[in-house]
């Protein structure tokens, strides 16, 4: 203080400040904001254009996810789990069955867990695309997201024709998967995935070179490692700020320890970082699906002990332990041996952890999903504290919470 | 404005009525063409809202081309996912900002029923709190079945009457207002 009586009075620098005493406002965003997708309400004390205070209400997709899954069968609980992240529902599917697979203690066949490696990254890319489109959409690049959607309707396409549905699909059974891959699709998926690395391409090339993109997603929505780690991030968020955690990794699951594929880390933790590394993640995506096709070899895709899986028809219709297993899981349910477990996969957004309980009946007695989507949606306040209004659009986007996950 | 004595009419009437017709289906044919949409999205169904809005469907050839965030420019409100009772109110506050003539859309199963989330969370159905014009069945419906569900719609305004100044009192009412507020919107 002593030091700033020597500087001459008219030369202090606050002196010509015309300070304007200013009052907090409290500013309400969402349910339905133009610039945000997703049901979440934000309730933002905001000092001039500064965030002062930022406090995220959910509740808005609240569908009783949980409790509908008590009064099902377990198989019965899968179109519930397609509508948690709704981009990548087969990650969902599969993982939702690893886990009840671990409850029972079933081991799938080889070409079961390559179909569900190879559906999963399929899906993992479809989830990347939409992040990124989404959010080159909301920050005003609306070609870009076309070009994202044409490449995600084309993985579609092929989804669909592998599992009859576009982005709902159900696909997988407790024991493996129902059904095959159809004939010629490998092929088709190749080509499709050729033509989808150009658009990624193209999406990634768009942006990357854009001056108002780069502003408004550099150094934005920072979260250094550590407090990515205590808010309990995972996925991608977690590896933009250089940790090294990927489940596909460090526990491989599936078939994941046979394919050779690079984790992406970031550096900065920031949302530039976080984009840029799903289109990496795509990359490695595009990778694994073509080493499945590679490794795979022909077998069943369904385990044969009749307690989990359909006998077969001609079993069914001329013998009475098919009559007998078919009836048994038709009327009651796959029976899951009494007891608790937590699996967890890797989804596009990070850990998707599964706890389930099970009572010996033919039905959940409790399903709890772990999304990763809280935990990010948790983050989001630290992220932007203190930095501009405009700062949340690209942050909640970057972090690509789904409200079907976060609102069980 | 018809006539007051039945079957009689008199030729100015006539001419009258004509000429109402006449810029009715001119005012139809333009705002079936002209559709500001407002896309009310919630949940799984705003991915095929996304797809039908890309490049390959393309609801811009029907004259739905650019979605509105502001319920006042727009005209068509597609409810797209689920509605649940928390956002009841929401979605109902947003149809009354809109301003006449408007037309609604539900996306989905969800948005038209409840779809299969039958439970104590999801309003069963839109249509308990404000009208649909048209319903989509599906879930998610794929996107044809979109394009379809809006050319319906835009069948049912050109044979719509329409006024080039309409006199209908404002809908809501001061119960109504009440009923919102309790909703949870503070
Ligand atoms: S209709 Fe189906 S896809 Fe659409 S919001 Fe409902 S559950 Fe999701």
């Amino acid at each position: 203080m002593a030091k700033q009586h020597d500087i001459p009075v008219e030369a202090r620098p606050d002196m010509l400040e015309a300070k304007l005493p200013t009052k907090t406002m409290t500013l309400n965003m969402g349910p339905s904001h133009p610039a945000s997708h997703g049901t979440v309400r934000f309730n933002i004390e905001l000092d001039g254009e500064n965030i002062v205070n930022l406090d995220p209400e959910i509740g808005f997709l609240h569908r009783g996810f949980e409790k509908s899954c008590e009064n099902v069968s377990w198989t019965q609980c899968l179109p519930y789990t397609d509508r948690l992240n709704y981009v990548s529902a087969l990650c969902n599917n599969f993982g939702f069955l690893s886990a009840v697979e671990k409850l029972a203690q079933i081991e799938i066949p080889e070409r079961a867990k390559y179909i569900r490696t190879l559906g999963a990254e399929l899906h993992r890319i479809c989830d990347h695309l939409t992040a990124t489109g989404a959010t080159a959409m909301e920050l005003g690049g609306f070609s870009v997201f076309f070009y994202a959607i044409e490449a995600r309707d084309l993985l579609w396409d092929r989804i669909a024709e592998l599992t009859g549905a576009r982005l709902t699909t159900s696909f997988g059974r407790i024991g493996g998967v129902e059904r095959d891959l159809p004939e010629g699709w490998i092929q088709k998926v190749k080509d499709t995935l050729d033509r989808v690395a150009e658009l990624r391409d193209e999406v990634a090339s768009m942006l990357v070179h854009n001056r108002i993109f780069l502003d408004r997603m550099k150094g934005t929505g920072v979260i250094t490692a550590e407090d990515a780690v205590n808010f309990g991030f995972s996925g991608p968020c977690l590896r933009a700020t250089g940790i090294d955690w990927d489940i596909r990794k460090s526990q491989p699951y599936w078939v994941y320890d046979r394919m050779d594929f690079k984790v992406p880390l970031g550096t900065h933790g920031d949302n530039f970082d976080r984009f840029y590394l799903r289109i990496d993640e795509m990359k490695e995506s595009d990778s694994i699906v073509r080493q499945c096709f590679e490794q795979m070899q022909p077998g069943p895709t369904m385990i044969e002990d009749w307690r989990y899986a359909l006998p077969p028809k001609p079993q069914v219709y001329s013998t009475i332990e098919g009559v007998i297993g078919h009836f048994k899981i038709v009327m009651e349910g796959i029976k899951i041996p009494k007891g608790e477990c937590y699996a967890y996969t890797e989804s596009p957004n990070g850990e998707l952890g599964w706890y389930l309980v099970s009572d010996g009946s033919g039905r959940p007695y409790k399903v709890h999903c772990r999304a990763p989507g809280i935990p990010l949606l948790g983050g989001v306040e630290h992220m932007v504290k203190g930095a501009i209004l405009p700062d949340l659009i690209p942050t909640f986007d970057t972090i690509n919470m789904i409200g079907g996950e976060v609102e069980q | 404005m018809s006539s007051n004595f039945g079957m009689v009419t008199t030729r100015r009437e006539e001419a009258e009525g004509f000429l109402q017709r006449m810029v009715s289906r001119g005012l139809g044919w333009a705002r079936k063409y002209s559709l500001f949409q407002y896309p009310f999205v919630t949940a799984c169904c705003g991915m095929e809202y996304m797809a039908i809005s890309g490049a390959r469907y393309d609801v811009a050839r029907f004259g739905a081309e650019f979605p509105r965030f502001s319920p006042r420019q727009a005209d068509l409100l597609m409810v797209v996912g689920t509605i649940n009772q928390k956002q009841a109110p929401i979605l109902k506050r947003v149809y009354d900002q809109m301003a006449e003539p408007k037309w609604v859309i539900a996306f989905g199963v969800c948005a038209s029923s409840g779809g299969f989330y039958d439970n104590y969370a999801v309003l069963q159905g839109i249509d308990r709190i404000i009208p649909v014009d048209v319903y989509i069945p599906g879930c998610p419906p794929r996107p044809e079945q979109v394009l379809d569900g809006l050319i319906l719609l835009q069948e049912k305004i050109s044979a719509q009457t329409h006024k080039l100044i309409d006199h209908a009192p404002p809908e809501m009412t001061v119960d109504g207002k009440r009923d919102l507020l309790a909703g949870g919107m503070k």
